[in-house]
């Protein structure tokens, strides 16, 4: 009963805030808020791709805290990196869906710190720092700076952390409605028919990893997944 | 020796105080807890996957299911919730049975090559699911792959959004996301 009054007062804020969901962001509820785990594990979007500035490199990217409002009284100018929170990147460089390599974000006093790529020292659900492999510094952007702040070791590791744009687009408000049966199809996108972007003018807090392809593995594909872990 | 302690004395002091300077901090050689274990909370790869496949009874434990252990966990709940979404599946594009489909998403990672193209989909059959680039409409490539039907022309109303690109243009440069609003 508390239970599904709890509910019903989350989607009561879901629907008068007009906020909502969909790639990841805000998925289930144990990473909503309002628990004893904090928003701020709740990853709404992973990336991986070549870097486009340099094909030797590949990037990862996690976004967490979806749909932060922007100016100074909005939730992003509030938004931190909770210091109990582990990013972490999880690479399987032999097809078995188990991490062979994890690449560890942690932020503290306004910095972050990335550790790996390297072998963890166990896998699956629990984490220890591995502090053996390569380490990069960064200072947090701040929501105010006017341009981003990275860094990058001498393995050629860049990285990067704090406030951006929302990358994901969908019009997740009509899906919503199709779901409901209150609508039989998406907006056509046309002037009369406008499509919307329910993601449009919101922020994430991202964690952006540039790492050599050379110490991810040495075959043709690597699997990739996120996870946020807490202390 | 005896310098060491020393110091080592007035570190610990500095600690239990809870004063530690400016200047004294660049000289620790590493002032971040790297203590502790750290326990799973959230986990993610393909978009959207535990907001459209799984119930609600289901989100949380997907999030903490290691992937290898994600097909036997959930891949017939996803198959079910696929034709119950769309009835009328047969293959997709990709030419996947609904069981085929289902395997592949059920394994919540993202399938990244090292050499060449990186995206979800860009038209190219050889580098479907590759990576995902920021800029790739995951959305419409799964609401194709879900409803479109063998040759991606069924239910056109259901196979796109009609929203194709962010609300603002990426930067070429790291980190190569827009700057926040």
């Amino acid at each position: 009963m508390k239970k599904r009054i709890l509910l019903g007062g989350l989607l009561g804020i879901v629907l008068i805030g007009g906020i909502v969901y969909a790639a990841d962001h805000i998925d289930a509820p144990a990473v909503t808020g309002g628990t004893t785990v904090s928003l701020g594990n709740d990853i709404t979007d992973i990336y991986a791709f070549q870097s486009p500035t340099d094909n030797t490199k590949m990037v990862f990217v996690m976004n967490t805290q979806g749909l932060l409002s922007p100016g100074s009284s909005g939730t992003t100018a509030s938004a931190s990196f909770p210091s109990n929170v582990m990013y972490e990147f999880n690479i399987d460089n032999t097809g078995d869906n188990v991490e062979d390599l994890v690449i560890q974000c942690l932020i503290q006093n306004g910095k972050m710190r990335v550790y790996g790529p390297v072998a963890p020292g166990t896998t699956g659900l629990t984490s220890t720092v591995k502090t053996s492999g390569p380490m990069t510094e960064v200072a947090v952007t701040s929501y105010s700076a006017a341009s981003p702040v990275s860094a990058t070791n001498t393995n050629g590791i860049r990285i990067f952390a704090g406030p951006r744009d929302d990358p994901f687009f969908f019009d997740l408000v009509r899906f919503k409605e199709i779901l409901a049966g209150t609508a039989g199809g998406f907006h056509a996108g046309t002037v009369g028919d406008p499509a919307t972007d329910s993601f449009k003018g919101t922020n994430v807090m991202s964690i952006v990893v540039e790492v050599p392809k050379t110490l991810l593995g040495s075959g043709a594909s690597i699997n990739v997944w996120g996870e946020t872990k807490s202390k | 020796m005896i310098r060491i302690n020393k110091i080592s004395a007035v570190f610990v002091v500095l600690l239990a105080i809870g004063v530690v300077s400016c200047d004294k901090k660049d000289n620790m050689t590493d002032s971040f807890d790297t203590s502790g274990t750290y326990t799973q909370n959230d986990q993610m790869a393909r978009p959207a996957v535990n907001t459209v496949f799984n119930s609600s009874a289901d989100k949380n434990s997907f999030n903490t299911t290691i992937p290898s252990a994600m097909n036997a966990a959930f891949q017939a709940k996803f198959q079910a919730r696929l034709l119950a979404l769309y009835p009328g599946y047969t293959t997709n594009a990709l030419t996947q049975t609904a069981a085929q489909l289902t395997t592949l998403l059920a394994t919540d990672v993202l399938n990244v090559k090292l050499n060449g193209t990186t995206t979800f989909y860009d038209g190219v059959p050889a580098n479907t699911l590759s990576g995902r680039a920021l800029a790739d409409d995951v959305i419409d490539v799964e609401l194709l792959l879900i409803f479109g039907g063998p040759t991606g022309t069924s239910n056109a109303a259901l196979t796109s959004d009609h929203v194709g690109a962010n609300d603002k243009a990426f930067p070429g440069t790291f980190p190569f996301l827009a700057a926040p609003f």
